[in-house]
């Protein structure tokens, strides 16, 4: 378990470097001299444009500036930003639990949704509901976040708020530490759209494993037994076919951080994809590969985190 | 042993050499761990083997499974590199040749499959599985090469109508044609048949068995027919090779090893030949070996089959034997052993003189050596 | 392999019978084999839903190639802003529903109607294309990473996990930035090029097992150069799966072309884009909702048609596995 355990770290490790340097050469290919320039101001002399150029580090050879953010990103410092000098760090301080809330809420309710009609629905193939959440898995599974986003928004926030039912708010973030209630109720449409997209994946996927689990021998040989339906179901079946699921959610940490993008921007939570966004827009390069490392490292700790689970869920797996 | 039906094959006029092989070496090294870095340890696969086949003749390659028939199969038609020695293919050197300089020669050395299942190519129609090494070769194309298909499809009994179709739609053994037809397409010299019949049903082996004879009959093919089966073996060679471990033990005429067989393993392997007739059955002595095949990465020292061997003495241990001919045989008949049984020995009731710490031994009653079966 | 070889022996009885009758029978049947891909094709076209959600899907493609008539038909140029009452109000609010504008006006007096006829143009463009590209490019390289193993494989298999690993939505309008300058190809090429190293990772493996196949040896015992072995005895062998990835593949490049364009990194305006016109609609529709309406109906019916009938397809090509979303 231990050395599987050092062996995967390490892996991980070399992908994230690789990462790194990806990111890094990708987005320096880019014309920096356009950079300082637009940094410079629109009325720079072209030797404060130099000026700048000089400041911002962008002369010196390319993998002399690559090491030397490898070097700072060691010590956990991604640099300063290009427009106003915050270091990345900061607004990456501010943003990573608007979007870790969002994730975390929106996987919850995903998870419990998803697993739990999946379950529903093997039980009773064929049946009216297993029918009714096939058909609204298909329809979530195929609309765009931000068209979900918008029609939650105009439904829940736009049609309430004209007849007086202020219920929901349309954005802004509260902390979770600041007031708990009122960071549930700014979060709750987020969370919906997004769980509501991926949940439909997994009502699918623990409706097939599970279905095919219930046809295996030892679950007959449980029933043979005379144990009641419920823990067959609940202690011999679970366990095995929840294995595709948590595959499937370790694929899926880099979707989410995907469809966060599109939620925060639909819903105007600054959160990390928020950010990036504007990021981009600046072009501010050194909160962009920020931004990027840190969501490449966090997919990166999910898969570990999911090789880690299988040996829980599946006795079979011998670390 | 005389009371066993033993229908020895016509003979049939032999010309020169046509293969040849000394030598012959192939380890495969082990991969120790994931990260492939390769061990000192290998899998001695074929070592050492020095072998003729004829022009014209069928020699027969038996030995249980995992004993590098195959392996020396895939050596003879290079599709794996030999680890030292040497293969002469009608005189000239093939076992060095790369990939391109080898292409020639494969026109002449054509290969049928064990399993008829695996070796076509499920996606392909029969037509252009059977046409492949005309494709592959330019040799003719078009209506010409479909001609050619065809003509062999009827040769190896298909039906030539059926050349759109997907294998699938196909027998085992009737696959196996296809397979039979896909090797004989190019008219080869050589044909190296690995064990074509044990994936097939009984009553098929036998067809199959009597197409590849009607097939020498009338091409003038020469064969190397590997099986784990002497039952097989017997009704196609004309010279058998008995392979153990890496190793030919014994080798010698089809009748010879037949009904003078000197090493016991090669007894051993006979004993076990089902006999159709119930009353030879019941008298007839049977050798049940102990153990497993030892593994071959560590073979064992001197002779390599003494930890089995119901006649194992200390010299087996300490040297290796020569595979030369025993007691007046012709020089045909070669066997590697110290202690060759000799015509009339019962083997079954032989005991052993090495200790008993380098065998396997056997349980209590396990070594059966009544003459029931 | 060996449960092939057990049911050849499972099946000696009737194999035997077969054995008998067949060699030089005259066959009275049909000769020509059917393809797996014929019989494929024929387990689709029973499929209702899958025929229905084509239907719908041909729909699509015929609109996208007919919106000039669409144009023609209203008397309403794409790009044509219109100023009066029935089409802007004088506050500059969009125009609802009406006899003239059948899907209303957008912020700027434009059509809906023919500005989303026109959108399905660049959704089907980008997402056939790049679905195109995306399939070529990972069937390539899963086809010689499997194949060939060995140190290309390892460094292509680490390289596929890299391009899993970073969100690819944020590397991707990032790029778009860095490059400066958008077009059509840029889009295609962005989207490929983070969609290849899933096909490459299912190409590979697949290719990793049916390397050993017998039906590999036989063919370099034959001589076959690795091009011969790789695209003519491999390829086919991957084609179903790859057809099926593709399915998948579809309408998740729609949905990234409109996601691309949502966040302002898409086909540059004034090209009318689906993802373009709900970004735009996003200040507008809490009083204009038929704005997002409009281009959100088009794409969700173009991502559901393309869904449905890739489910159709799986479960045509592989009848075993319960398909995606079962009937």
């Amino acid at each position: 378990m231990t050395r599987f355990l050092i062996r995967r770290v390490f892996q991980g490790l070399i992908v994230m470097f690789l990462v790194t340097l990806i990111v890094y050469l990708l987005f320096y290919l880019g014309d920096p001299h356009d950079i300082a320039r637009r940094l410079a101001g629109r009325q720079a002399t072209p030797d404060q444009v130099q000026a700048e150029y000089v400041k911002l580090g962008l002369n010196r050879p390319l993998f002399s500036q690559y090491g030397h953010f490898l070097w700072r990103l060691l010590h956990g410092d991604l640099g300063a930003n290009f427009v106003n000098g915050v270091k990345v760090t900061t607004v990456v301080k501010a943003a990573a639990p608007i979007t870790l809330s969002l994730g975390l809420g929106a996987s919850v309710i995903w998870l419990v949704l998803g697993v739990s009609t999946g379950i529903y629905s093997s039980i009773h193939p064929r049946s009216v509901a297993d029918r009714t959440f096939t058909a609204l898995a298909l329809f979530f599974y195929s609309i765009p976040v931000f068209v979900l986003g918008l029609s939650l928004l105009y439904l829940f926030f736009y049609q309430l708020t004209v007849h007086g039912h202020a219920w929901f708010p349309a954005s802004n973030y509260v902390g979770l530490t600041d007031d708990p209630f009122q960071w549930a109720r700014h979060l709750i449409l987020p969370w919906i759209t997004l769980a509501l997209i991926s949940a439909a994946a997994y009502t699918r996927l623990s409706r097939t494993s599970m279905l095919e689990v219930l046809g295996e021998d030892y679950i007959r040989t449980a029933r043979a037994k005379g144990l009641s339906e419920r823990r067959v179901i609940f202690r011999h079946a679970l366990r095995s076919a929840l294995t595709p699921v948590v595959t499937q959610f370790g694929i899926d940490v880099g979707v989410v951080l995907g469809g966060a993008i599109l939620t925060e921007s639909v819903f105007g939570l600054p959160g990390l994809g928020y950010e990036a966004v504007h990021a981009i827009n600046d072009q501010n390069l050194p909160l962009i590969i920020g931004i990027v490392i840190i969501a490449a490292g966090a997919v990166i700790l999910a898969n570990i985190v999911v090789d880690m689970m299988y040996a829980v869920l599946d006795p079979r797996v011998r670390l | 042993m005389s009371a066993l039906p033993m229908e020895s094959p016509v003979a049939r006029p032999v010309g020169d050499v046509l293969v040849s092989l000394t030598d012959v070496v192939k380890h495969f090294p082990i991969k120790s761990s994931a990260l492939g870095r390769s061990g000192k340890e290998v899998v001695h696969a074929v070592d050492g083997v020095t072998l003729e086949i004829r022009q014209g003749e069928t020699l027969g390659l038996v030995g249980e499974t995992g004993c590098g028939k195959s392996t020396l199969a895939r050596c003879v038609t290079r599709l794996f590199d030999i680890t030292s020695g040497k293969i002469e293919f009608e005189g000239n050197d093939i076992s060095k040749l790369n990939r391109k300089a080898m292409r020639p020669f494969r026109r002449d050395i054509q290969m049928i499959f064990q399993d008829p299942y695996g070796s076509l190519n499920p996606r392909r129609r029969v037509g252009s599985i059977i046409g492949d090494p005309l494709a592959i070769h330019g040799i003719s194309s078009g209506v010409e090469r479909k001609r050619a298909v065809q003509e062999t499809m009827e040769l190896v009994g298909l039906n030539p109508e059926h050349f759109n179709r997907f294998p699938a739609e196909f027998s085992g053994g009737q696959r196996q044609r296809i397979g039979v037809a896909r090797a004989l397409v190019l008219r080869p010299k050589l044909i190296v048949c690995d064990e074509p019949v044990s994936a097939l049903d009984v009553s098929i082996q036998a067809q199959i068995i009597n197409l590849l004879d009607d097939l020498q009959d009338e091409l003038g093919l020469t064969y190397l027919f590997i099986a784990h089966d002497l039952s097989v073996v017997r009704h196609v060679s004309d010279r058998v090779a008995v392979m153990y471990l890496g190793q030919i033990i014994e080798e010698a005429p089809g009748a010879g090893l037949y009904n003078r067989s000197r090493h016991p393993y090669s007894r051993a392997l006979l004993s076990a030949v089902p006999v159709p007739d119930p009353a030879s059955a019941r008298t007839r002595e049977r050798i049940i070996l102990v153990g497993d095949v030892p593994s071959p990465i560590d073979p064992p020292h001197g002779c390599r089959f003494h930890p089995r061997c119901p006649k194992a003495a200390q010299q087996c241990v300490d040297e290796e034997p020569q595979l030369i001919p025993r007691f007046n045989d012709p020089s045909d008949h070669i066997a590697r052993c110290h202690f060759p049984v000799a015509d009339g020995e019962d083997l079954a009731h032989a005991k052993p003189t090495l200790a008993a710490a380098e065998r396997i031994v056997p349980e209590p009653g396990a070594l059966d050596t009544g003459s029931t079966t | 392999m060996t449960q092939g070889i057990n049911d050849a022996i499972g099946a000696g009885d009737s194999g035997q019978i077969l054995e008998v009758l067949d060699p030089g029978m005259p066959n009275t049947k049909v000769i020509e084999g059917r393809s797996p891909f014929a019989l494929a094709f024929d387990r689709l076209r029973r499929d209702r839903g899958a025929m229905i959600s084509l239907y719908v899907i041909i729909a699509i493609i015929v609109v996208a190639i007919a919106a000039p008539i669409f144009a023609a038909v209203t008397g309403h140029g794409v790009d044509t802003q219109y100023r009066g009452l029935d089409a802007l109000s004088p506050a500059g609010a969009p125009h609802a529903p009406s006899s003239t504008f059948w899907f209303g006006t957008d912020d700027q007096g434009r059509d809906l109607l023919v500005r989303t006829a026109y959108g399905a143009r660049a959704s089907l463009e980008v997402g056939i294309s790049a679905t195109a590209l995306t399939m070529i490019i990972g069937v390539t390289i899963g086809l010689f990473a499997g194949y060939y193993g060995g140190w290309i494989d390892i460094l292509l298999a680490r390289l596929i996990d890299v391009i899993l690993s970073v969100p690819y939505l944020l590397l991707a309008i990032a790029l778009v930035e860095v490059l400066g300058h958008i077009s059509l190809w840029i889009v295609i090429a962005i989207i490929a090029a983070f969609g290849w190293a899933g096909v490459a990772r299912i190409i590979r493996g697949q290719v990793i097992s049916i390397r050993e196949r017998e039906f590999v040896e036989a063919a370099r015992s034959l001589g076959s150069s690795d091009m011969r072995i790789i695209f003519v005895d491999i390829l086919p062998n991957v084609i179903a799966p790859a057809i099926v990835f593709s399915t998948l593949l579809l309408p998740a490049s729609v949905l990234t072309e409109a996601a691309l364009s949502f966040l302002g990194v898409g086909i540059p305006p004034p090209t009318p884009d689906w993802g373009q016109m709900i970004s735009d609609a996003q200040q507008y529709y809490q009083q204009a909702w038929w704005y997002l309406a409009a281009p959100g109906v088009a794409l969700l019916l173009t991502t559901l048609a393309f869904n449905i009938f890739g489910d159709g397809v799986r479960d045509a090509f592989d009848p075993r596995t319960d398909r995606l979303f079962a009937k």
